[in-house]
Formats: structure tokens, C-alpha cells, sequence
């Protein structure tokens, strides 16, 4: 069919004359046409741009059948094919004489080119001529490429004829000139800085096209600067005025309406200008009045005026009478048939609704209509409006039709913004923590690799926290019903990777809680998770840190532990593992399994991911065994930047272990000795009485290397093992015999720090039974009602969310809603104040309890994610578990610590030190002067 | 400011393409399907508006028309109106059915360059600048007055005319 309408069309053309093409041109087209695949055209085209190669290149090409090579040059590159080879024609074509080449040369080139194309130069001199030619047209078709081919640096070159052009006979060259200097201010405000006030001269022009083009750069100059703008109110005013008068002439009628550009540029500019400006908004008042009255909404333009209008009555202060108005013209759009007006009413309601929220309430049902629209961009915009209008009281119907209508759509980008909105609306608004539980599960499973990872960071948060402390029994309820919708959700075949890291999160601290699931039923479906995803490590390490607490409560509390075979064999895969991370938690899980209760207990205490892990930086506790091992004759520890000061090695560096080539330069000055320093240290580290720890600002390296300068070495050494791909086995093994301490570290390094920091996301709303009734009616009801009350909430809450943590807590205290209706006793945390009082006791403390956390986590908790997989994992594991040896030491547990620092230096770790040294580059101190004479000789 | 005019069929074929700021040609062949896809799967008797960000960036909407066999797309920011722009359409459309009495899609096809130079008048630079079809009807004519007189001065052959006359 087409083909006939094809041929058809083709006798037909030459009765139009003009711009004509060859028979060749038609050819190429109709064969385009009539292609039937991809395939087939692109090799049309590949035929075609063969033939043009070699016409090009034949001597003497006549100039008519140079133009129509060039326009099929066009052509194919619209088509997505590469036509590169022709693009010096079409520059060479700019230069001829004949006009019509000549724009034919333009168009090409504003096509193929972009401004900083080599063949531009070439262009710059031939624009400078066409400037300043006798013919408008040529004029024209030169400020035509001006906007797309001038760059900065060529904007000088043509910018005096430009500015000279802005004063052209012909209104069509002067638009232009206006238009291609609005384009140079948009490329480089600074070249044409200097010309500004040309734009405020040419709003005087005679011609209102030229006054008309004007505005466009004025909206640009006036959004940047409102300020120095604010004396041509009064003339936007009366320029709109007089258009609205019709004393413009006919010819800028567009369906009946006086010059609907201009007056649509005006009133965005005005509502620039107004907002916030009590008198201009004044002076503007009676022209809005006027349109209002006078537009003619039959039409679609008339409509586009009645919008721009209620945008720009939204923008500046508040009129009732104008609000009136524009709430009328509202309505008209909600209840006109076209889909295009009710998206403007919604879209207008959305913009009055922050300044009358009552609004909304008319108009519910029209509303609710666009909501249930099959019409996509309608429902987006309907959704929009909703987020806008949310509170506490109509969360819950909202965020569930978003989350409905999510679930429903496959775009992928509007599906992250939707979450972003539930999410943010359930985090602001949420009547109650199982709902915010049940909502995020919601968002979780179906958009749960679009959402930010702390979000899922703050749910685990709240599970973990719960209401407070005066009501336990609600805690455990909320974890009891958070484990039982995992243990439904975990067997869905395809989770999102972080749902399953906070599901395996939540099922191991608070699985087998409270004694509803056995803890062989849940590890069993840990297993199972880490069997269906095997290829995801995260969600593997997660569920091994889970298995490791569910066995580790089980031996606590005296039960007899029995693995399961599934988990074993997972178990004895990962203790193979590439992963270093997932290694590492295996091996730790064995060393767990092997435990008595007692020190289990200390490890992985039961439901502790909220307490604040201590670490002593001062290492207090290991005073008394400093003090005999100088009494026995050792060398005080000297800290690390006195070392440096006095000697300048720069061997026992930690940061730079890799490659200080030591014989570098040294271009800072020396540091002034230090005078605690005692003279003969020299040669060794040796631990170092108590009073130099306060001053050493590097807590944990000082920390490791005062500790010994045995295990400080050997992490070292690890590290370079673990970089030049050795097994790694020893070391791991050597980590693990610490796993007793490890563990407990480890655990709260799979946790993302969820239990550091204490705020809870909700505090006092409202709760309100949902009502989800099929009934238009009611669900407006549950959407609109009492829309009044306090569109104020969402802005008073605004700052207030979970992520703040210890901040937003006092503040929550002052929200006491003034109107509990009727709360659900389990839900209700009124009694917050005294969780308040423990948090805000010492926000210091939490802050540091949240700090500690984090840098024992080797990483923050938001790249964790990413960074347990690419921490080489032994300094991880070092840093983690010595800090919760450490801290584990602390409580009195320094027994095994000691087993271990008594190995005591020996043979192996000289030869150890002394790799170090090679590796390190040789240097030649004092230091080691075994290493000195080898390489002497 | 507008971003794109395009024209495309109901095929997805592109028939019109110009960006106003400049874009690698492969990158225009993303776009063009990226909006043909979005634009195919709309029923009927939907709004004629769509918000694009993920093609075009932050802020970017898009307006389209639907004739017969042709998709008619402008994509412009927040700085325009989109009613405007659905009525701007409407320009360019007026002024071919005048150049080329009836016109449809092979017309735009087969004028390829007349085209352009139509938007030309109409969009400068990513601006509106005339929205009143006779004007641009006029400016089209200047050019094409000018293509007749070179046409006689370079002697076309007769049978090429002669051809196109038929």
C-alpha cells in the first residue's frame, strides 16, 4: 500500500517546485521506504554512501549536483550513519556565492558540525563576510549557523556584527541578531556581558516580534538576577496589557489570540519578578484580573495563557480574590474531557496547594479520577501532587497506591523516583513502625536495588531499636512480626540483594528470639539464601554473619548445637572461598562452633547490635604489663612522629609501607626533637609507658605498634602477602585463633552499624486505621480528609528523619501530637521521653559509639557494601579484630591476649623484619645491621 | 528552551531531526528510538504530554502530536509551556499543508531541505520565534523564488523539469 502512495506521491511532486531533488534522491528515499528490516536499509544506505564517496571525489562536480549530494549527506546521517567524509563539501559550499548553495552549505553544516569541529575555522571567516552582506537572506542564513557553530573563542570574531546587525533595517534580521546574542550569553555570560543593556534597549523596538524575541534572553538574564531586573515591572506589565488590548497587529494572532508567545513569556517573567515582592505583585494584580476574564478557554493556546496565568498567581504573593480565579480556571481543567487540560489542572493544583491547601478539597474526586487514569504521564503527575499533599493522616492510603502503581511499572528510572518518594513519605509520616516495617518490605521487594543502601541501613536500625525502652514487650512483638514476613518473603525466587542482606540481618539477631522458630529452621533458610545467590557475596557474608549469632545464642543459652549438613557444607565451601571476606566469616564461625557458652556469650552477646562498642583508645588495661616488662629492663615505647622527628626513617611508617623509597629528598624541615624522647632509643620498638599514648593522635596504628612491634611487623607482612597473591591461609588461620575476639567485632562489621547510633525514625504521629475501600468516596475521604489540619507538619518534620540519628531525637520531643486519636496501644510510643533522656544524655558518647563503629568496620557503613568484597581482608581483619580484642580485653578478658604477646621476639620475626626492610628498599641506618653488611658485601 | 524537534513514523523511522544543542550521531539515534519507544507503547486518547528525564536529563519534557502516519515531537524544558508548545506543533504542520496542499508524510520525506528551513523560521536556536504560519509561508517563498531564478540561470535541462513536471 504504502509502495502505491509512494509512486503516487512521486508523479505528484512536481507541481511544488522549489527545493527540488533528483530522481536519485526519490530513489534512495522510496528504497528506504520501503526496506524491510534494519539490515536491508542499512545496506541501502551502505550502497548509497559508496556512491557518494566516489561523486564526491570526481573533478568538477556541477554545484547543483553538489548540493543534492550534500542533502543526501544529511539524509544518511539522520539515518544514524557516519558521514564524515563529506563534511568538507558542505563547508566549501558555505563559501559559494549563489544563495541557495549557500544555505543549503549552512544547514549541512549546522547539522554535521558541533562548535568545536576542526572544519569550524574554516566557517568563522565566511560568517564575518555573510554578516555584513547587502542581501537579508544571506544575513539570516549566517546568524542561523552563528547559534550552533560559535563557540567562545570564536564568539569576538563575529560578535561587532552582530551587535551592529541588532540595529537592521529588516525586524527579521534584528530578532535574529536578538536570538543569536541570547545564544552567545547562554555559551559564555562573560563575552557578552558587556551588552546586556542591548536587551533592554531592544524591549523599546517598534516591531513587537523584536520586542517579543527580546524576552526570551531577559527570562534567561532575569531567573539568574531578579534583583537589578525589578524596575521593568511596570513595563512587562504594560506591555502585557497592551497585547491583552489587541493593539498589536493582526498578523501576531495566532487562533484568535493576541501574540500568545509573547504574553506567555511575559507572565513567566512576572512570575520571576513578583515572587516575594509585595508592590510588583500589586501592579500585576489587575492585568491577571484582566486575563483571566478575557482568555478564551475553548482554545488550546487560550488554556495556555489561563495556565501560565495560575503559575505565575502561585509565584507571587497571595491575592484571594486572584486565588479565587485562578482555583475556577483550576477546576474548568480538572473537569474538561482532555487528558492535556487535566494535567495542567493537576499540575496548577500542585503549585496552589502550598499556598491554600484547602483546595485540594474540592477537587478530590477529579483527583482521584486522573489517579485511576490509564493515561501514564496524568498518573505521574497525579502522584506528584499527592507527594506534595501528604501528612501523617494520609500516608498510609498514598504510600500504598505508590507502591502499587510501582510494582505495576517497568521504568526502571521512574520506578527509583517512586521509591525514593515512598520511602522518604514512610520515613517522615509513618502513624507506626510496623507499618514503616511492612511498607519498606514492600519497597524492598519490588525496587529493592534502585533504593539507597541506607535506607536499608535505617530499617535494620529501627528493627533493631524498636520503640524505646519502657516497652520491651512491643519491641519483640515488632521483631516477631518483621522475622515472620521474612520467613514468608525469603523463599520468593528472585530477592533484590539488599532486601536479602537485611532479611539474613533481622533473621539472625532476632530469628530464634523469642523461641517461636527453632534455630535449625532458620539457619536452614540462612543456607538456603546463601545457596540461591551464591554469586552475591554481600548477601553471603550477611547470611554467614547471621548463621554465626543464631549458633552463637544457641550455645549461650546451653543448647546443644547442631549443625546442619547444608550449613556445614557451606561452611567448608566458603572456608575455600576467593573471597577473603566470606573466608574470613567462615573461618570464624568454625572457631565459634568450637566455643564454651561462657565465651560465647562475651563474643556475640544476645540482642547487643544497639550497644555501643567501647574501645579504650588508651589501652589502659595493659599498664600493669608495660610496667613489668620495663621493670625488666624494656625500652619505653616512643611514638611514631618523635621516631620520625628525631631519626627520619622512615621504615616504621604504616601509611606508606608499600614503596618509601628512602633515599628520597626531604623537602620539609626537620621536626624539632622532641624533648620527652630518651636519647638511646634507637634501634627497637619497644612498648612504651602509658603517659605517651595520650599523645599519640594516630590511635589505632600507635595502638598496634605499641602493643608489639612482633604483631605490628607481621600485619605488615600480611598485607604484603595478601598483595602479592600467596596464600594467605597462614595469616587467616592466625586470625582466626583470635576469633574468639574477632567475632564480636565481625558482627557489628556485618551489621553496617546498624545498632550504633540510637534514633528512632518515628516518634509521635498519629496513627490512623487505613481505610482502603474500593469507594471513591471513602478514599478521597482517607486522602483529603481534614486537609486542613496542618499542611505545616511535613515542613516541621522535614529535618526530622531516622538517618540523623542522635540529632532529630530531642527534637521529636516538642511533636507530642496534640491529638492522639485513639492509638493502637502496641503501636503507640508516647513514652518516648525516657528513651530520650538515655539518648540525649550524652549525644557525645553516641556520637563516638557511631564513629567507633564505623572505623572498625574498615570502611564507613555506606560503602560497606562495596568495600567488604574489596578490603584485602587481612588488614580488615587485623584492624577488627585487635580493636575487639582489645575492647573484649577490657571487660577483663586479657588472658588470651597475653597467650599471644608472650611468642615474645625470636628468630622468625627478625628474618620477617628483615624481608620487610628488602621490601621495602633498602636502608642502610643502623637499623639492622645484619641487612647493612649483606649488601656491602 | 527547546531541546529537539523531531519527526518520526509510526514505524519509528526518523523523518525530521534536529537538536538544538549539539549531539553525536549516535547519540541522536538513542534518542530518537529512546522517545520512539516510549511514544509507541502510549494508547490513544491519552495527554499529549510526557515527562522525560531519563532521556534527555532533569527537567525535560516532552510534547508530541500524532497524524496519520506521523509522530510529530518537540522536547523542551521547564522554561516552556507545554500547552504552547502542543499548539506550536501545530506551525509547522499548518505551513506544510500550505506549501504542499494536503501534506503527509511522503512530503516531508521528499522535501527533505524545505523542511528544515521551515523549522527554520519557526525555532531559532532553541527559541520560538514566529508562530504565524502566512509569515513563515512568506519566508519559505523568498527562498524558493530564489531556488526558481537559479534554477533558470543554471539552465536545468529540460528533461529533469521536464520529469518533475509530469
Amino acid at each position: 500500500m504504502e509502495q502505491l502512495k509512494t509512486i503516487g506521491r512521486e508523479l505528484a511532486m512536481g507541481s511544488q517546485g522549489g527545493f527540488g531533488q533528483s530522481k536519485e534522491f526519490l530513489d534512495l528515499v522510496k528504497s528506504i521506504g520501503e526496506a524491510r528490516s534494519k539490515a536491508e536499509e542499512d545496506r541501502i544506505v551502505l550502497s548509497e554512501i559508496d556512491i557518494l564517496k566516489r561523486k564526491l571525489l570526481e573533478p568538477d562536480v556541477p554545484k547543483r549536483k553538489m548540493k543534492e549530494y550534500i542533502i543526501r549527506l544529511v539524509y544518511i546521517e539522520m539515518l544514524g550513519h557516519d558521514a564524515s567524509f563529506g563534511y568538507i563539501h558542505a563547508v566549501k559550499m558555505t563559501h559559494d556565492d549563489n544563495l541557495l548553495l549557500k544555505r543549503t552549505g549552512y544547514l549541512a553544516v549546522t547539522l554535521f558540525l558541533n562548535e568545536d569541529h576542526d572544519l569550524i575555522i574554516l566557517i568563522v571567516n565566511t560568517i564575518q563576510k555573510d554578516l555584513r552582506s547587502d542581501n537579508y537572506l544571506v544575513v539570516c542564513a549566517a546568524l542561523n549557523a552563528i547559534c550552533r557553530l560559535i563557540n567562545e573563542e570564536t564568539i569576538p570574531a563575529v560578535l561587532p556584527q552582530v551587535v551592529e546587525l541588532l540595529n537592521h533595517q529588516k525586524e527579521a534580521v534584528r530578532k535574529k541578531a536578538i536570538m543569536a546574542l541570547h545564544r552567545f550569553h547562554r555559551k559564555s555570560p562573560s563575552s557578552v556581558s558587556h551588552l546586556i543593556s542591548n536587551f533592554r534597549k531592544r524591549l523599546c523596538d517598534n516591531d513587537p516580534g523584536v520586542m517579543g524575541a527580546t524576552l526570551c534572553p531577559l527570562f534567561d538574564l532575569i531567573s539568574e538576577d531578579v534583583t537589578s531586573y525589578k524596575d521593568l515591572v511596570s513595563s512587562f506589565v504594560s506591555i502585557l496589557k497592551q497585547v491583552t488590548e489587541r493593539r498589536l497587529p493582526k498578523s501576531y494572532d495566532y487562533h484568535q489570540m493576541p501574540a500568545p508567545f509573547i504574553q506567555i513569556k511575559l507572565l513567566k517573567i512576572m512570575a520571576l519578578l513578583g515572587s516575594g515582592d509585595k508592590n510588583a505583585s500589586e501592579i500585576m494584580s489587575m492585568v491577571l484580573g484582566d486575563l483571566f476574564r478575557k482568555c478564551d478557554s475553548s482554545t488550546n493556546i487560550g488554556n495556555a495563557i489561563l495556565y501560565e496565568c495560575i503559575r505565575c498567581i502561585s509565584c507571587i504573593l497571595p491575592n484571594p480574590k486572584l486565588l479565587e480565579a485562578a482555583a475556577d480556571a483550576i477546576s474548568k481543567f480538572l473537569k474538561s474531557d482532555s487528558h492535556n487540560l487535566k494535567y495542567m489542572g493537576i499540575d496548577g493544583l500542585g503549585r496552589l496547594i502550598k499556598i491554600s491547601p484547602d483546595i485540594a478539597e474540592q477537587h478530590q474526586l477529579a483527583v482521584i479520577d486522573c489517579l485511576e487514569d490509564p493515561d501514564d504521564t496524568l498518573k505521574r503527575k497525579t502522584f506528584e501532587l499527592l507527594y506534595k499533599m501528604t501528612k501523617s493522616s494520609n500516608v498510609e492510603v498514598i504510600v500504598d497506591r505508590m507502591i502499587d502503581y510501582m510494582i505495576s511499572i517497568n521504568d526502571n528510572h521512574y520506578k527509583t523516583e517512586i521509591a525514593s518518594r515512598c520511602v522518604e513519605l514512610a520515613e517522615q509520616f509513618a502513624p507506626s513502625n510496623q507499618w514503616f516495617i511492612q511498607t519498606m518490605n514492600k519497597v524492598f521487594e519490588h525496587a529493592g536495588d534502585l533504593v539507597n543502601i541506607k535506607v536499608a541501613h535505617n530499617l535494620m536500625r529501627l528493627i533493631a531499636e524498636g520503640f524505646g525502652e519502657d516497652d520491651d514487650d512491643a519491641d519483640s512483638k515488632l521483631r516477631l512480626s518483621a522475622v515472620e514476613s521474612y520467613l514468608q518473603l525469603i523463599s520468593e525466587p528472585k530477592l533484590p540483594s539488599l532486601f536479602l542482606q537485611v532479611i539474613s540481618w533481622v533473621l539472625g539477631e532476632y530469628g530464634t528470639a523469642d523461641g517461636k522458630y527453632s534455630a535449625s529452621y532458620i539457619s536452614g533458610k540462612l543456607c538456603d539464601v546463601a545457596d540461591a545467590y551464591s554469586s552475591d557475596e554481600t548477601v553471603k557474608g550477611y547470611a554467614v554473619s547471621a548463621l554465626m549469632k543464631i549458633y552463637a545464642f544457641e550455645i549461650a543459652s546451653g543448647r546443644k548445637v547442631d549443625v546442619l549438613p547444608e550449613c556445614q557444607s557451606l561452611i567448608e565451601e566458603l572456608l575455600a572461598s576467593h573471597s577473603t571476606d566470606l573466608q574470613q566469616r567462615a573461618y570464624e564461625l568454625q572457631a565459634l562452633l568450637a566455643l564454651d557458652a561462657r565465651a560465647v556469650e562475651t563474643i556475640i552477646p544476645l540482642d547487643a547490635s544497639c550497644e555501643d562498642i567501647e574501645v579504650d583508645k588508651e589501652l589502659s588495661f595493659l599498664n600493669g604489663y608495660i610496667q613489668q616488662a620495663i621493670e625488666s629492663g624494656a625500652q619505653p615505647y616512643i611514638s611514631e612522629r618523635e621516631r620520625l622527628g628525631m631519626f627520619e626513617t622512615t621504615d616504621y611508617h604504616p601509611q606508606d609501607h608499600h614503596e618509601v623509597p628512602s633515599h628520597t629528598l626531604r623537602f620539609e624541615a626537620y621536626e624539632l626533637p622532641k624533648p620527652s624522647v630518651p636519647p638511646q632509643a634507637s634501634t627497637e620498638l619497644v612498648p612504651v609507658p602509658e603517659p605517651y599514648y595520650s599523645e599519640s593522635h594516630q590511635p589505632i596504628s600507635t595502638s598496634l605498634v605499641s602493643e608489639r612491634e612482633s604483631s605490628e611487623i607481621k600485619l605488615r607482612l600480611d598485607g604484603v602477602k595478601q598483595k602479592w597473591g600467596r596464600p594467605s591461609y597462614q595469616s587467616t588461620t592466625a586470625a582466626s585463633s583470635t576469633t574468639q575476639q574477632a567475632a564480636n567485632g565481625t558482627t557489628s562489621h556485618s551489621d553496617g552499624g546498624v545498632g550504633s547510633s540510637s534514633s528512632k525514625p518515628r516518634s509521635s504521629y498519629e496513627p490512623k486505621k487505613p481505610e482502603i475501600d474500593p469507594e471513591k468516596q471513602r478514599l478521597a475521604a482517607s486522602l483529603f480528609g481534614g486537609s486542613s489540619s496542618s499542611r505545616t507538619d511535613k515542613k516541621s518534620s522535614g529535618g526530622h528523619k531516622p538517618t540523623k540519628g542522635t540529632v532529630n531525637k530531642p527534637a521529636t520531643v516538642p511533636k507530642e501530637n496534640p491529638t492522639p486519636v485513639q492509638p493502637p496501644p502496641d503501636l503507640l510510643d508516647l513514652g518516648e521521653p525516657t528513651a530520650t533522656t538515655v539518648s540525649a544524655m550524652d549525644p557525645f558518647k553516641e556520637l563516638e559509639g557511631l564513629m567507633d563503629s564505623s572505623s572498625q568496620d574498615g570502611g564507613s557503613n555506606d560503602v560497606m557494601g562495596l568495600y567488604s568484597d574489596a578490603a584485602p581482608v587481612t588488614t580488615t581483619t587485623s584492624v577488627d579484630s585487635l580493636l575487639s580484642e582489645l575492647s573484649d580485653s577490657s571487660k577483663g578478658n586479657s588472658r588470651t591476649y597475653q597467650s599471644q604477646t608472650s611468642k615474645g621476639p625470636n628468630t622468625k620475626e627478625a628474618l620477617e623484619k628483615d624481608a620487610l626492610v628488602r621490601q621495602m628498599g633498602v636502608n642502610p641506618t643502623s637499623q639492622n645491621p645484619t641487612l647493612f653488611k649483606d649488601l656491602l658485601g | 528552551m527547546i531541546k529537539a524537534v523531531m519527526m518520526m513514523n509510526t514505524q519509528g523511522k526518523p523523518r525530521l531531526a534536529k537538536f538544538y544543542n549539539y549531539m553525536p550521531v549516535e547519540k541522536q539515534q538513542e534518542l530518537i528510538r529512546g522517545v520512539f519507544s516510549v511514544l509507541c507503547s502510549r494508547p490513544e486518547n491519552v495527554s499529549n504530554f510526557l515527562e522525560i528525564d531519563s532521556l534527555f536529563g532533569p527537567d525535560s519534557r516532552l510534547v508530541y502530536k500524532h497524524y496519520a502516519t506521523l509522530y510529530f515531537v518537540l522536547v523542551f524544558d521547564g522554561s516552556e509551556n507545554e500547552l504552547a508548545m502542543l499548539d506550536l506543533i501545530q506551525v509547522p504542520v499548518e505551513t506544510l499543508d500550505k506549501c504542499f496542499s494536503n501534506v503527509c508524510e511522503l512530503d516531508i520525506v521528499f522535501n527533505y531541505s524545505k523542511m528544515h528551513a521551515v523549522l527554520d523560521e519557526i525555532v531559532f536556536g532553541g527559541q520560538v520565534l514566529e508562530t504565524s504560519s502566512a509569515e513563515v509561508m512568506k519566508a519559505v517563498e523568498e527562498i524558493s523564488k530564489l531556488e526558481a531564478a537559479s534554477n533558470s540561470i543554471s539552465l536545468v535541462p529540460k528533461s529533469v523539469s521536464g520529469w518533475r513536471g509530469r
